[in-house]
């Protein structure tokens, strides 16, 4: 049963995007995602300081079986990627959600969330796609 | 039918079995108006014995002339053990190592073979081969665009010293992408690239110098000057290097203050025959931060269910199989079977081995510019140390006198009008360990000869 | 079925053979003077040894002979991987091209001593032209996927020459073998993919949709990747042409209607050749290849160079200077010329009757597999359809109901002493295998097939979890790819 957090949005294309308290947000891959590429052997993250708009290829998750692009939920500046990843990729597979965060942005503007998708909805992706 | 097995009863059998009359129903889907009706324009078959005599008349015909030969492919004692082991079935007739517990054989020939070429170039890890040596160039640029991250340009600097067919593969390969190239040019005293030619570049937004060494006019290139100037001017260095060479030369990891960041070449010197050009293979080899950015295959080590070692095939994510439109390149095949003589004539000479068939180069190559700049109308060209390559210069065109060599059985050089024009007549010679003082002797008395006799263009 | 301990694999790397001074002394030139290498500046000597092992000739002998004998290979195994044609090699193929005056033969030596070589290579052009039904062939490219770049890139080229500058979309169908998409972007060109039906047949619908003023061509196998015959390949035609764009097409699969349909009458204008599929050069565990392509007319003139030409009697290289709109030179010298002197000696074996043969016989054993393996409990993919020389059995069901995966069953038919056939490809079909036999294969080894595939299918019923297991006697168990790819170890070092 893929985990589906309440506190987080979502993309069509399995990213998800939390919002910090100290206005940034945190970006990574969704349950589903990390299931389907199987162990993570490899990711690569976007340096500091590089300005993503939205559905730029900004991160590339790579297993035994797939080398995936990571789109840019978000418009903004890229103020970290997760510098555990580089020794430990399995990071993303065992938690997605906490200790496998991708990179934190400093977002562009204030209505990101407009276009994400609420939980339920993402739900519905994932439900259409037979996942 | 040759090679296919089947007996008239079995035909009919699989026929009854299929639940058809006739071969010809199998082909039922497929409308009748493309169906062709016959190959008329293909001649009758030959069996074994008869195009076994075709192929030695051809053969004949062709024959043998001695050869003074390299631009870029060279003429080397092949031990016999090569060829024996790597046309033996297992080898030849084996697939691409996919099915990893049925591969061992092949894994980990390129196993031992990633580690002679990054040990012999001097970097950290190699492919399991591309190409040839021209076309590894080309994708060592496209390789350099992916990994140099603080570059955005795709203008890579070529020295024109490099290879010119090696120039035009490149051109022809990656130009599509976008990738430009732009040629340095040459010393025209010393034959190597002009250092008065860098600064034009300098302070500008370039992914990568790409340096021939030793170049393709057998001068030997100021490769630690060039590594470092071009990584202080924020550039990839690209190295274009002969493997035989590689056991007497300062190999690409060591040049400059930083040693070049991917070496590529052409691997037919290690034990794969002329061949009329090919089947040769491209080697490549990079640091190791690059190796995601790295085409081809590559093998690695690790373990099976029961802890045993084992080899497989590994970052095959970023290949054309799993990453389709976005993978490093589209390469599929490649040259395994000479990647496997390359590795049985690397371990069968082994570092003292390839040392002295270096050396032997080297000192062949000295003998054969001695005697013929001896004689009257030949001058040497540079004024450089070179290994086993030289450029002549001619008192007259070079085109008369090469084929008046050839009536004398000598195949005297590359003539070198088309590609380096401002040199006038020029020609590049070689020798190699499979020239002995005997053959040199023979080549010097007929340029001597011929030049005596052809007329001396006014 | 319990493994063999004298199988289990035990030849370490050659590296841990070496000892120092150890070599193979018969193979080395005499020693220079020190001297003789004065004239290299010292700055640019190497300072330290390669990592070359230092071992004897027997050494490298034993050593290379006994990795040999770990491979399966055609020699010694039936080898039905899809769309690969794994067909015997015939050995007077390699006896003949590696004839000391064709091996000895520098690339750049003259045309005039090189007579015998050309005469075989323009005949090879002109055999393929033949049974492709194109008007023009060039033997440089040195692979399928490089013949697909040259065929992608004179497409680009010939839309550029007429002024056309937006014509950069390649379509492909999703079934597509995973080089046609990648060598469209090596082309520089964008990837449009357009979906296949249950029967195998490109959606036209979707096509109509696809095309437009930005369409350079598509890019089709037929057979396709599914092993079936594209049926309305006329209509597929149509609509991409009256879209302005051309139709480039796979020869992977040539074998399958080799002698009884041309790619040229099926209206295509470009095509590439895997003469180390269909016309039997070797695999070589990887390569060498050779991927000819053919071209109609429209694209004569973007040829890649060099291309043999003949004047009278008289053979010659045509280059730049006769083709100035080529797209270029894509090999140092002439391709892989070995390989194909390899091809042109088998095209002559066979005949113009062989080459028939072989459409028929690999079509003919296939259908017979088909048939038989079907009746023996496994699902085809396309169950309403011909196989062409290949088809696919998919193992949904035995996954869904036994957990039992396409993958399994590869692994353990290496137990059996087949190789297995081919697994991660094509995509669209969940748990496949795609099984090719090809035409050398005899019934009897046919049957074999059949009867272990029977054995496996009774193990996953009754023990699927031995079977998962699989392979038990190859001399390696399952191999650990995870750890391959997150421990990189890519090359030997010695012990610390």
């Amino acid at each position: 049963m893929t985990q589906v957090p309440g506190d987080l949005r979502f993309t069509k294309t399995h990213e998800w995007v939390r919002q910090l308290d100290n206005g940034m947000v945190e970006i990574g891959i969704s349950d589903h995602a990390q299931h389907a590429l199987g162990d993570l052997v490899f990711v690569e993250v976007p340096e500091d300081g590089r300005e993503l708009a939205v559905g730029d290829a900004c991160a590339v998750v790579e297993s035994v079986k797939a080398a995936s692009d990571v789109y840019a939920p978000v418009a903004g500046t890229v103020v970290a990627g997760n510098p555990a990843l580089a020794a430990a990729p399995e990071l993303v597979n065992q938690d997605c959600y906490g200790a496998g965060w991708l990179m934190r942005l400093q977002p562009a503007n204030k209505d990101y969330a407009a276009s994400l998708l609420a939980p339920a909805d993402y739900e519905s992706v994932l439900a259409a796609e037979g996942g | 039918m040759p090679f296919i097995p089947h007996t008239e009863a079995e035909v009919r059998d699989m026929l009854a079995t299929i639940g058809v009359p006739a071969i010809d129903n199998l082909f039922d889907e497929i409308p009748r108006n493309l169906r062709c009706d016959g190959l008329p324009g293909i001649p009758e078959a030959l069996n074994e014995q008869e195009i076994g005599r075709l192929m030695s008349e051809r053969a004949a015909r062709d024959g043998r002339p001695i050869c003074l030969l390299g631009a870029g492919a060279y003429e080397h004692h092949i031990p016999s053990a090569v060829w024996a082991i790597t046309t033996r079935g297992e080898f030849y007739s084996a697939y691409t190592p996919y099915q990893a517990e049925a591969s061992q054989g092949t894994l980990q020939s390129i196993y031992e073979y990633q580690t002679m070429m990054a040990s012999l170039t001097g970097l950290e890890v190699s492919n399991a081969t591309l190409y040839d040596g021209a076309s590894a160039v080309a994708e060592a640029a496209l390789m350099a665009v992916r990994a140099h991250r603080r570059s955005r340009s795709l203008r890579i600097l070529v020295a024109r010293t490099v290879h010119p067919h090696y120039r035009k593969v490149a051109i022809s390969t990656a130009g599509n992408q976008g990738l430009r190239f732009e040629e340095l040019p040459f010393e025209r005293g010393t034959g190597i690239t002009d250092p008065a030619a860098l600064k034009a570049y300098e302070g500008q937004d370039i992914t990568a110098l790409v340096i021939q060494q030793p170049n393709f006019f057998g001068a030997l290139e100021d490769v630690d000057a060039l590594t470092d100037w071009a990584h202080a001017n924020n550039m990839l260095v690209i190295a274009v290097v002969n493997p035989t060479s590689l056991a007497l030369l300062k190999p690409p990891g060591q040049w400059g203050a930083k040693g070049a960041d991917i070496a590529v070449g052409e691997g037919q010197p290690l034990g794969v025959p002329l061949s009329s050009g090919g089947p040769y293979f491209g080697f490549m080899t990079s640091r190791m931060e690059y190796v995601r950015q790295m085409p081809g295959r590559i093998v690695g080590r690790t373990v099976d269910l029961n802890g045993h070692e084992g080899f497989t095939l590994t970052l095959q994510a970023r290949e054309q199989h799993i990453r389709r439109g976005k993978a490093t390149s589209n390469i599929c095949t490649n040259q395994g079977l000479l990647m496997t003589a390359a590795t049985i004539y690397m371990s069968l000479m082994g570092p003292q081995g390839l040392a002295r068939v270096a050396a032997a180069c080297h000192a062949r190559s000295a003998e054969l510019v001695d005697r013929l700049t001896a004689v009257k109308g030949v001058r040497l060209a540079f004024n450089r140390p070179r290994f086993h390559e030289a450029v002549l210069l001619l008192d007259r065109p070079v085109q008369p006198v090469l084929q008046a060599l050839q009536s004398a059985g000598v195949l005297g050089g590359f003539d070198l009008a088309t590609d380096y024009p401002e040199l006038g007549a020029a020609l590049l010679v070689c020798a190699t360990e499979t020239r002995t003082s005997a053959d040199i002797e023979l080549c010097a008395a007929a340029f001597a000869n011929v030049l005596r006799q052809v007329k001396h263009a006014s | 079925m319990q493994a063999d301990p004298s199988k289990v694999k035990t030849e370490p790397v050659i590296f841990q053979h070496s000892r120092p001074g150890r070599g193979a002394f018969g193979q080395w030139p005499a020693a220079m003077p020190e001297a003789a290498l004065a004239d290299i500046p010292a700055a640019l000597r190497r300072q330290s040894a390669p990592c070359l092992p230092e071992v004897s000739e027997l050494d490298v002998v034993r050593h290379f002979t006994r990795l040999s004998q770990l491979n399966f290979s055609i020699d010694t195994h039936f080898y039905p991987l899809g769309s690969c044609t794994m067909k015997y090699n015939p050995k007077a193929c390699n006896q003949y091209a590696m004839l000391p005056e064709f091996t000895g033969r520098h690339p750049l030596a003259p045309e005039s001593q090189g007579q015998g070589f050309l005469a075989c290579m323009y005949e090879l052009q002109e055999m393929l032209k033949e049974v492709t039904g194109m008007r023009g062939v060039s033997l440089n490219p040195m692979a399928g996927a490089h013949g697909e770049f040259a065929g992608v890139a004179m497409i680009r080229a010939y839309h550029r020459a007429r002024g056309d500058l937006r014509r950069n979309e390649i379509i492909v169908p999703e079934a597509a073998h995973g080089t046609n998409p990648a060598t469209a972007t090596m082309c520089g060109c964008t990837v449009r993919e357009v979906p296949v039906d249950a029967h195998g047949d490109v959606v036209l619908d979707e096509l109509r949709k696809a095309v437009g003023p930005n369409t350079a061509g598509i890019m089709l196998t037929n057979p396709s990747t599914l092993g079936v015959f594209e049926r309305r390949i006329e209509d597929v035609e149509r609509i991409v042409r009256d879209a302005g764009g051309l139709l480039y097409y796979d020869g992977a699969n040539l074998n399958a209607i080799l002698g009884k349909v041309r790619p040229g009458d099926m209206g295509f204008d470009v095509m590439h050749m895997n003469l180390h599929k269909t016309f039997s050069t070797p695999h070589g565990g990887g390569g060498p290849g050779a991927g000819a392509v053919g071209v109609a007319e429209r694209l004569l003139p973007f040829m890649p160079i060099p291309v043999v030409g003949r004047d009278g009697d008289n053979y010659r290289w045509l280059g730049e200077k006769d083709l100035p709109q080529s797209i270029g030179r894509l090999s140092a010298f002439a391709g892989n010329a070995g390989v194909l002197l390899r091809a042109y000696i088998y095209m002559r074996m066979l005949g113009r009757e062989g080459m028939q043969r072989v459409g028929e016989y690999s079509t003919l054993n296939a259908n017979y597999l088909f048939k038989r393996l079907q009746s023996i409990g496994f699902d085809a993919a396309y169950p309403d359809r011909r196989a062409s020389h290949e088809f696919i059995l998919t193992l949904r069901r035995q996954a869904r109901d036994l957990g039992v995966t396409a993958m399994d069953v590869a692994k353990r038919l290496l137990d059996y002493g087949f190789h297995a056939p081919t697994t991660y490809f094509p995509l669209l079909v969940p748990e496949c295998l795609l099984i090719e036999p090809t035409e050398t294969e005899s019934k009897e080894a046919l049957d074999g097939f059949v009867d272990a595939m029977a054995a496996i299918l009774q193990e996953a019923a009754t023990d699927a979890e031995q079977l998962k297991g699989a392979p038990y006697t190859m001399p390696v168990r399952r191999l650990d790819d995870v750890r391959a790819a997150k421990h990189l170890d890519l090359t030997w070092k010695p012990a610390a």
